[in-house]
This record gives structure tokens, sequence and C-alpha cells, in this order.
């Protein structure tokens, strides 16, 4: 138990979910801490009296009284019942409560209007592009800090999730759907981002930086990426979609924008998985393209 | 363990001599079960041991069929450009095969009825007759298949026709799969006559007869009624 | 001619797998030639193979279950160790062969684990708990067992012959399908699963038959043993939800195999429906479980308690609340999907309720120790270890049932320990603590009680090791699944978790231990008198082991804790009750048609994962020609005839009555 609660200590210095940087990380920790004090509150006593009972009536123990019949009492069954019906109806406030005002899907309250991101996930890799901005990243997310972030998440293959740890809420990206999700960096500094979403034999890089920047910056950024980089039209999305692992973050100057349309209605069909092989595939699949 | 054997045995003993009080437990009844049924006076009968296994299985295969019924609730309008489920629903020719099935409900019903009787006759030739009528629906949903396919409606066209080959094929297997039951059946009854544990497969064999019919009573609503009016 | 199937299936480039089969095939080699050297075969074919005895087949699922426990904490040891070493490097096990790991990890703890110790510790122990003869159907029991381990042989040979699933233990579309992942691991996964899920099924059925239809005379409802109410709760959810595997896996089957578009991610295929039908299974499985264990320590707690189980009738209904309960919480895997505010309440809130069954029952435990006279045999040590385990189990549990909480720790190593903590905690400790207590019942002596305590403190402590650092790597943001580590920060938690697994190796030594110094010490720990620890349901009214009839005359009940109340009046009186009135039984013969089914279902499916069609055929036609060959066998029954029941009831009364002389000698009673 103290291990356990040492432990929720250290981590709430570390990069964890503990330590979060933005107002929805920080509502969902806040959730999280709360509701282990309150179980906590229940659940050491109860251990502490299941030893101290063990202790107690232990047999070489005479002096304790023994009651060779006795298997009930209906006070104590009252009392065992509420315990734990108050207990999960405080709880179940909690998760009410929460579960409306941490939805995903709810937009943040702020003055400055929310930053539209279009995330797709690869096999391997995420694709994020700024539709407001013309411009498309690989495995890197740039956002100004102290506004919200609008992400319509997607996916161009199998199922991932979205995470960006000191954020805050993940959500699904799934093939031929949209998920929302409304985040917000408190300050310019450089996060994690990953998939949590078991993905295939690359995913264990399917990890992205997270660089959250002043307004300021964010300007000079569009424009520098604007300047460089090739552009993101079909032909280029369907070179991006093939499987590789490990990729380099860069930048696309431009992009299609009905790129991201053409992806969620699967105009443009999912990415095809590893590459066939020459004859009728044998039983044990090769190890697919890209780089481990 | 302790040196003395029965250690708590004979504690209880000695504690409740010294203080009869705890000699009481909390509630529960002593003394013989008072009634019968439920088991409370011993196993039940070995036909009524079979019958209701089996009814348990048939509660599991039914709910087998509830998820392709639920997959086919999702995707019944995944049609991706494909047909819907009305371009596909030839009303008259499953309302033929809703009759066979129904009458072939009733010669079992009375198949039944003659092993009741110990009529070795009447038991097959309705036995038959369920055989024949239980083809009768499998031939003609055969055709129906074939039909679909003949017009590119395949099952690898969409989710929409996924879930209605999916659906409608398993009742189809599973009535196929009976009618190889039915006819193992005749044959050990012709060969061994009504001994109970050839009448206790008869009992298993109806009640699968008439669930597949109850399931069929659904997909006939769901897929073919409800799914063609759209 | 073969399908799939050539050389290139065989594994020669990658040592691991290669070394470990052909070690495998050596040791079963090696134990096939003992047998048939020793001249085995008949005493294994006629007790053991064809039995239809429920506390043989009971036996064998325990043995099944055991060996693929092994089998499975094998690859969670290279998991552990994979991910200390591939700390931004690629570690010792490439992805596509860690991918399969882990997969096979989570298949086979659960599915050929824990299921076949469960169900084995319910089949043995049903039938003596309500003071009957079998099952309700015995040769379909065999069957059923047989099916099992011919789907665990299917996913041990996919370590041989081509490739286990390298998709996560469900097998989430898109990815599982033929798209994304076109070998046959999938294929492996969907078949082994399939065919041992037949066997569960007609497991779950007979049990539920056996309970609700079967009791001996007297044993009303609520007179029932709570291990044969949890053994119900468990076998209907069985019935309930199996079949929601079997139809979600035929589904995926007919995707890969058929071009079919169930799950996939074009044409009107919907991936989610898989992750909602799999865990409307996958909720009420982890039940399935833990009911049964749940039951095995409310038999414990009373016995090692010297009283009754504190409120019986409060313990049935949370028994039977929690069974309901755990068919409408599933959504709770993924309240990451998305599916709104409303939804995630409702499922938040039913998942969460499910801690007030399980919460009473820990009250009712600790309230069962309360006026006792506790004894710490090594199944209340197993059974306390449980309580602390099970406790920080279920707060973690409720924090992931909670939707905020939920998505920061979702698929994290957070949730990994969460799971552990209540498997290993609530199933695993369970199920060794039933392994401890009735063993003696099974075998006819006890286990080593100093080797069994030692292995408790190992396992118990190697737990906390292990997995308190996957606690702290889940609130770090570590996920689940990683073949290598990019963050060098999660190194030393990392580290941790291999030490714990060190100490978790040798608990497993010490359990071995246990068992091979309780075999040569058979002697000195035998159980002379069927009654070692002084217990409170019928099945120690028989003799260790019992006899294959389990009662010479079906016992009648007159009250709970049918065998607690007989016992004290003959302890009381110094005399064992009338001598009865011995009937001729009449028992089912034993069967082959269990393993012959079994049998070609396994060839079945290994044709079908293979694409060799018409062997598969064969083996069904097969199949089906040798059901219609058991079913005109026309003896169904034998007779034992009165004088042999009478002369096996004799022993066990000798031993008794000596029993209670020897008490009398002690001078036990006053």
């Amino acid at each position: 138990m103290a291990v356990v609660l040492s432990a929720l200590l250290l981590s709430g210095c570390g990069n964890g979910v503990l330590n979060p940087a933005g107002p929805v990380g920080r509502d969902d920790a806040q959730i999280l801490i709360d509701s282990t004090l309150i179980m906590l509150a229940i659940v050491v006593p109860t251990i502490l009296l299941a030893f101290w009972m063990a202790w107690r009536y232990r047999a070489s123990n005479t002096k304790a009284e023994y009651l060779p019949n006795w298997d009930y009492s209906g006070r104590i069954e009252a009392v065992v019942w509420a315990i734990p019906i108050l207990t999960i109806m405080l709880i179940g406030g909690v998760i009410w409560i929460g579960s409306y005002r941490l939805d995903p899907f709810r937009p943040l309250p702020s003055k400055t209007p929310a930053l539209e991101v279009q995330v797709v996930s690869l096999d391997w890799k995420w694709l994020f592009i700024y539709p407001q901005q013309g411009v498309a990243t690989v495995n890197q997310l740039v956002v100004p800090a102290g506004s919200p972030v609008h992400f319509s998440i997607t996916s161009a293959s199998v199922f991932n999730t979205f995470f960006v740890p000191r954020l805050g809420s993940m959500i699904y990206a799934m093939p031929g759907m949209v998920s929302q999700l409304y985040l917000q960096a408190d300050r310019p500094q450089v996060l994690m981002g990953e998939s949590a979403q078991f993905s295939g034999d690359g995913f264990s890089d399917m990890q992205f930086q997270v660089k959250s920047v002043t307004p300021a910056d964010f300007a000079a950024w569009t424009q520098s990426t604007k300047a460089q980089g090739p552009m993101l039209d079909e032909t280029a999305y369907r070179g991006l979609m093939q499987q590789s692992a490990h990729v380099t973050p860069f930048s696309y100057r431009g992009v299609d924008p009905q790129l991201f349309q053409a992806i969620t209605t699967q105009k443009i069909e999912p990415g095809p998985g590893p590459a066939p092989q020459a004859a009728a595939h044998t039983g044990r699949e090769a190890p697919a393209g890209g780089r481990f | 363990m302790s040196d003395t054997p029965l250690p708590a045995s004979v504690e209880t003993i000695r504690r409740v001599r010294a203080d009869p009080r705890l000699g009481r437990r909390g509630h529960g009844s002593e003394g013989p079960a008072k009634g019968a049924g439920h088991g409370d006076t011993g196993p039940a009968s070995k036909r009524i041991i079979v019958g209701y296994g089996f009814w348990i299985f048939l509660l599991s295969d039914i709910v087998m069929f509830s998820c392709f019924f639920a997959a086919f609730a999702v995707q019944s309008h995944a049609t991706a450009g494909g047909p819907t489920m009305a371009q596909i629903v030839e009303t008259p020719r499953v309302a033929l095969e809703t009759a066979a099935l129904l009458l072939s409900s009733y010669t079992c019903g009375l198949s039944f009825a003659a092993t009741n009787a110990r009529s070795k006759l009447w038991t097959q030739v309705f036995l038959l007759a369920t055989g024949l009528l239980g083809l009768a629906f499998v031939g003609m949903e055969l055709q129906e298949f074939i039909g679909l396919a003949a017009r590119g409606f395949t099952p690898q066209r969409s989710g929409m026709l996924t879930a209605f080959f999916g659906l409608v094929g398993l009742h189809g297997v599973h009535v196929s799969l009976a009618g190889l039951w039915l006819l193992t059946m005749m044959a050990q009854v012709q060969l061994k006559g009504f001994r109970p544990e050839i009448i206790h497969r008869l009992i298993c064999f109806n009640l699968f007869w008439h669930a597949l019919d109850i399931v069929w009573i659904g997909i006939f609503t769901i897929v073919y009624l409800m799914g063609g009016l759209t | 001619m073969f399908g799939k199937l050539d050389w290139s299936a065989i594994p020669f480039d990658q040592p691991i797998p290669l070394i470990t089969s052909l070690l495998i095939v050596v040791v079963m080699l090696g134990v096939l030639i003992l047998i048939t050297l020793k001249g085995w075969w008949p005493y294994l074919w006629g007790e053991w193979i064809t039995s239809v005895d429920h506390k043989r087949i009971g036996v064998m699922y325990c043995l099944l279950g055991i060996v693929m426990l092994i089998r499975g904490f094998a690859d969670a040891i290279m998991m552990r160790t994979q991910q200390a070493v591939a700390i931004n490097g690629p570690g010792y096990l490439p992805p596509d062969h860690y991918d399969q790991i882990f997969t096979a990890h989570g298949t086979i703890m659960i599915l050929f684990g824990a299921m076949p110790l469960v169900i084995g510790i319910m089949n043995f122990l049903v039938p003596l708990q309500l003071g009957v003869r079998d099952v309700a159907f015995p040769t379909f029991n065999s069957v059923g067992f047989w099916l099992t381990a011919s789907g665990a042989l299917l996913v041990n040979v996919s370590l041989f012959i081509g490739e286990f699933a390298r998709t996560g233990w469900l097998p989430y579309p898109p990815l599982s399908e033929a798209t994304y992942t076109p070998g046959v691991g999938v294929d492996y996964y969907l078949w082994a699963v399939q065919i041992s899920g037949v066997g569960t099924l007609i497991t779950g059925i007979n049990i539920v038959t056996t309970i609700l239809k079967m009791r001996c005379p007297g044993m009303s409802y609520l007179r029932m043993p709570i291990f044969c109410w949890t053994a119900l709760a468990s076998c209907l959810l069985i019935v309930a939800v199996f079949p929601i595997l079997t139809a979600t896996l035929a589904m995926l089957t007919l995707d890969r195999y058929l071009g079919w578009h169930y799950f996939t991610n074009t044409l009107g295929g919907n991936p989610m429906m898989f992750v909602n039908l799999i865990w409307a299974w996958g909720h009420p499985e982890v039940y399935i479980l833990v009911l049964p264990a749940f039951g095995i320590f409310s038999e414990i707690f009373p016995t090692f308690s010297g009283k009754p189980l504190f409120g019986y009738r409060s313990m049935v209904a949370a028994t039977l609340f929690i069974c309901i309960i755990s068919m409408m919480v599933w959504l709770h895997h993924f309240f990451t999907m998305g599916a709104g505010a409303a939804v995630n309440t409702f499922f938040g809130i039913s998942s969460s309720i499910i801690a007030v069954g399980t919460g009473v029952k820990v009250y009712n435990w600790i309230f069962t120790m309360y006026g006792g006279r506790v004894r710490f045999d090594t199944p209340m040590l197993w059974s306390m270890g449980f309580i602390f385990t099970f406790c920080i189990g279920g707060l973690t549990g409720v924090l992931l049932a909670i939707p905020p909480a939920d998505f920061l720790t979702h698929n994290s190593m957070f949730l990994v320990a969460h799971f552990h903590n209540v498997i290993v905690g609530g199933v695993v400790f369970g199920v060794f603590a039933g392994i401890e207590f009735w063993f003696p019942k099974a075998f006819g002596f006890r286990l080593h009680p100093r080797w069994g305590k030692a292995a408790f403190w190992l396992a118990f402590v190697g737990f906390w090791v292990t997995f308190t650092p996957l606690y702290i790597l889940g609130l770090e943001g570590m996920t689940r699944r990683l073949q290598h580590i990019n963050i060098v920060a999660w190194t030393p938690w990392l580290y941790v978790s291999v030490a714990g697994v060190g100490i978790l190796i040798l608990g497993v030594i010490a359990q071995v231990i246990q068992l091979v110094v309780s075999i040569r010490d058979r002697d000195k720990l035998r159980d002379v008198t069927g009654d070692p620890w002084d217990g409170r349901s019928l099945e120690w009214a028989t003799p260790s082991p019992p006899p294959f009839f389990n009662f010479a005359v079906m016992p009648n009940v007159e009250g709970e804790e049918a065998y607690w109340g007989i016992k004290l009046r003959a302890v009381e009186t110094q005399q064992l009750s009338p001598q009865p009135d011995y009937q001729p039984i009449e028992m089912p013969v034993n069967s082959p048609v269990g393993i012959y089914t079994a049998f070609f279902a396994f060839v079945f499916g290994f044709a079908m994962i293979w694409h060799i069609w018409w062997l598969a055929i064969l083996a069904f036609v097969a199949a089906y020609a040798g059901f219609v060959v058991f079913a005109w066998r026309d003896v169904h029954e034998f007779h034992v005839p009165a004088e042999e029941v009478a002369r096996v009831d004799q022993a066990r009364r000798e031993a008794r009555t000596a029993l209670l002389a020897r008490m009398a000698e002690q001078g036990a009673l006053p």
C-alpha cells in the first residue's frame, strides 16, 4: 500500500499522466487521484480489519472468544452492504459528472478559437494535417500553447489510439470514422505522444513528438513549413500509406484540402497491409517492411 | 495440521456444551426438506435431465443466433453501393419456404405423438415427412442464394450481404445438420426400437427442430419482412 | 495436396521456438516411450483417457491447466526480459516473434490455463458437494475435456509449424483480417479457441444441469455449499456468453477465409462490432473464472475458522448479483472509443456496481473469521494473500471504470497491472488454494505444508515486486505491448519488474519441489480419514480418494453444511450412523468417444488452418461417424453389485471408527 502510494507521488514528478501539462489532463488526473483517495479510505481499513481479524482469532489465541455457530447478524449485514453501496454511489457521482465534463467531443472554453488538426494513423506513423494552415507533418505535432486544439482523428489502416499522456484524454483512431478530441497545452514544452492500441509489428515506434510553442513561434513555424518540403497530394499520400516504421519526423509544405475527407469516406481505400508475397503466402508471415 | 484430529469439531462440541446458547445458527432450516420438485428429493430422472440439458443447449444456440441477428441489425444499411434488402427479397419464395418449415414442425410434432403411442410406422412416416419438408426448405434457400450470386450479390459484395448470408446461412446449416440427425434417428428407431435413450434423443431432436422453426420466424420477420420493406 | 503447408512453415531461422519445440517433442517422446516400456498404456487408457468419472476428468483438466500455466509463464518471462533489454535497442525478440508471445501468453493463460483449472475444480467438486455420483452427462464431460485439450495442442503446434497470432489475445480487426495479418497465426488462434470453446460450452451445460437437477435428497438450493452456487453462476455465464465467442470468431473466420465483410474496414464491414461482441463475451469470461475462485475461498474461510460462513444468503445474493451485472459492463473496455458521455456514464456506473458484490463478499469472509479459531494452513495463507491482493486490484479496477481516469490509463501498463492483480490475485491464488485444499481428497495424501508455505510467500512477494512497477509505468504513460522501449526513464521500473519475475520463478520451483516432496513422503502425509482439514461439506464424507461411485448410499441432507452436522453427531456420540442398507449402483461405462472426437477435431482444425480441404472434410466425416457409432452402443451403464459397494463403504466406516477411537484415546472429548 505504502509502495503504491509513494509510487503515485513519485510519478507525479515525472513525465506521466499525474504531471499534466494541460487543463484536460489536469481534470482527468484530479478525478483519478480523488477517486483513489475515496476508495483508499475504504480499502485500507478493510485490509487492516482482515488482518486484525485473522490475528485476533488465530487458533493459538485461546483468550479470544469462540462462537462456533455464529453466522448471521442483520446489523453487520446491513453495514456490509451499505459500505460498498455508499462508496459506489459517491464514485457513481464522480463517473456521471466526470463523463459529461470530460467528454472528449466537448469543446474547451477559450477566448481564442480552437486550432484544427486532422490526425490520420497509418501503418506505423501519424499524419497531422493543419487544414487552416495548409501544411502537414508526420510524427510531429506542433501546437500553440494556451489555446485549445481540436483534433479530428481517423485511421487509414487498423485501430490506433491517439494519446499524449501529459495532455490528457486518449481516443481511438478508427478506419472510416472520425473521433473528436479537444486538448490544450499550458505552456511551451516538448511532450511525448504515442499510440495506445497495438497495431502491428511497427507499433513500438508509433510515437510522436508534441511541441507546444508560443503563438508567435507557431506562426513562424507555419511560415517556415510552408517554405519547404514536398506536397501532400493523393500520390504522395499513397506512398506514405505503405507500411514503414520508425519514421523520422518531416513536414509537407502543402496539402490537398480534400485529402482528409477522401480518407475518412474511404474514397482512398485504407492502407494495403504487408506487401503481398510472390507465391501464395506460406504460413509464416515474413516480417513486414520498414526498419525495426 | 494440528495434533488432535478434527480440532474444530471437538472445540465446537466443547464450547456448545459449556454454553448451549451457542448451539443455534442464525438462519437456515434444519430437518428433511419438505415438498417435491427442484431436486429437493433427489436427482431427477434421466429423461428430465436429458431434456433439461438440451434446453440449456438450445438457449445457448439461440444466443449464438442473436449475435448474427445483431450483426444484421448493425449492417443492414451497410450496402457499400450494392443492393439494398428491398432489392433482394423475393416474398413469394420466402413465403413458400416458411410454409414448408412450419408444416415440418407440425409433422415433427405428429411424429412424437406417434412415438408416445409407440407406433414405429407412423413415427417413421412423420419423421420422413419432416425430413422431406426440411429438404424442400433447404433446397429453396439454396436456389435463392444461387440466384442472388448469379446477379453478383455475393457476401463479398457488402457488409449488408455478408450479414444477410451469414444469418440466413447459419439457419440453413442448422437445418441441414438437423436433417443429418433426423436420418440417424430414423435408422436408430428402425433398428433399435423405442429404447429409453432413443426416446430421449427423439425428445431432443423435436426440441431442436421446433427451436429452428422459432428462429426462422425471427429471420422471416426481421430480415425478410422488415428488411424487405425498408 | 497440403494446402499452404510446406517446409518453410518450420522456423529453422528462429532458434528460440525451434529449440523449445524440439525439447518438447523429445520430452513427449520420452514420456511415451517410458509409458510403453513400463506397460502403462492399458492403465492409462482404461482408467484415465476413456474415463467418464468426473473426478478423473477434473484431475486431467487441472493437469492440463498447470502445464499450460507453465507454458504461459515462460512467455511472460520472455516478455518481461525483452522489455528490460530492449531499451533504445532491438532486444532479443524481433517484433514478429514478440507479438506472437504476448498473444500466446494472454490466450494460453485465460483460455488454456485458468479455464481448465477452474473447470477442473468444478468438475471434481460439484457432484461430491451435491452428494451425487456423477455429473449429468458423464460421456459429454469427457468429450468436453478432450476438445479443450486438442485446442491447447493446436496452440502449441503453432510453435513449431507456422506461427501464432500476432494481434493480441483478442484479435481486433482490421488488424486480424487477412489484409493486415495474412499468415496462419490468427487461424491457429481461431480454430484452437473454437474447438476448446465447444468443450467449455459442454461443461457449462453439464454443470448447470447437474446443479439444477441432480442434487441428493434434502439438498435444497439454500443448503448447497457456496462453491456450488458460484459454479452455477459461472456455468450459467458460460452458457450465456460462450456462444457469443463462437459467433464472433465464426464471423472473423468467414471474413478471413471467404472474404466476407463483417469486420473489414471496407465495403460496409464494422470493426467496432467485433470489439463490442468480443467483450460481451470477454467481460463475463473473467467472472466465469473468478466466481468459482470466490467459491473456493468461501469453502476455505469457514473450514479454517472452525465456524460456518458468515452471511450465507447474502453471499448467494452477491454471487447472483455479480453474475447478472457482469453481462452489462462490457463497454468499459473501450470508453476511449468516443461513444459519448451518456453511454460511458451508464457503463462506468454499472462496472463499479460490481464492486458492491465483491465488497460484500470480502466483508463476509472477514466476518467468517470473527469469533473463530483460525488455523493458518497453506490454503488459508493463499486466502489471506488473496484478500489483500484482490482489494487493491478491485480499487484499480474501479479506477479504470471511471471514464475520465480510463482516458489516462486505458491500454497502459496500469491496465496490465490491474488485470493481473485480479486474475493472479483472484483466480490463480484461488486455484492454488483450492489445489492445496482438495489435493488430499483427490489423491489421498496432503501436499507438503512447509514447501507450500514457501511457495505462497514467494508467489505473493514476487507478484507485488513484478506488478507494482507496472502500475507506476502505466502512470508514467507507458502503453502495453511495446516490443522495445524508446524512453529511458522507464528503465528502472522495468528492471524491478524483472527481479519480481525472478522471485516468481523461485515460487514456481517451490511448487514443483512441493509436489515432488509430497509424492516422495506420501505415506507420511497420508490422509486415512478422508477428512484432513476438519471440513464441513459432503466431499469430506467420502474417503480420500473417493471411490468411483462417490457415495455408497446417497446422503440425506438435513441442513446447511451437510457433513458438519453428521460429523458432530458422530464425534459427540462416539459412533457412526447405523450401517445403511446397500443397494447395487448403476454407473456409466467408459467411452473412447471423447478422445476420438477430439483427435478428429484437432485434425479438422489443423487442416482448416493450412487450407488442406480434403483432410478437413475427411476429419469432419470421421468425427460424425464416430458419434453415430457411439450412439449405436447398447450398454450405457454397468451395475456395481451391493456386496462391492458394501465392501468399499466398510473400509470407510472402519477408518472413521478408528479415528473416533483414536480421539477417545487422546482424551480429545470430555
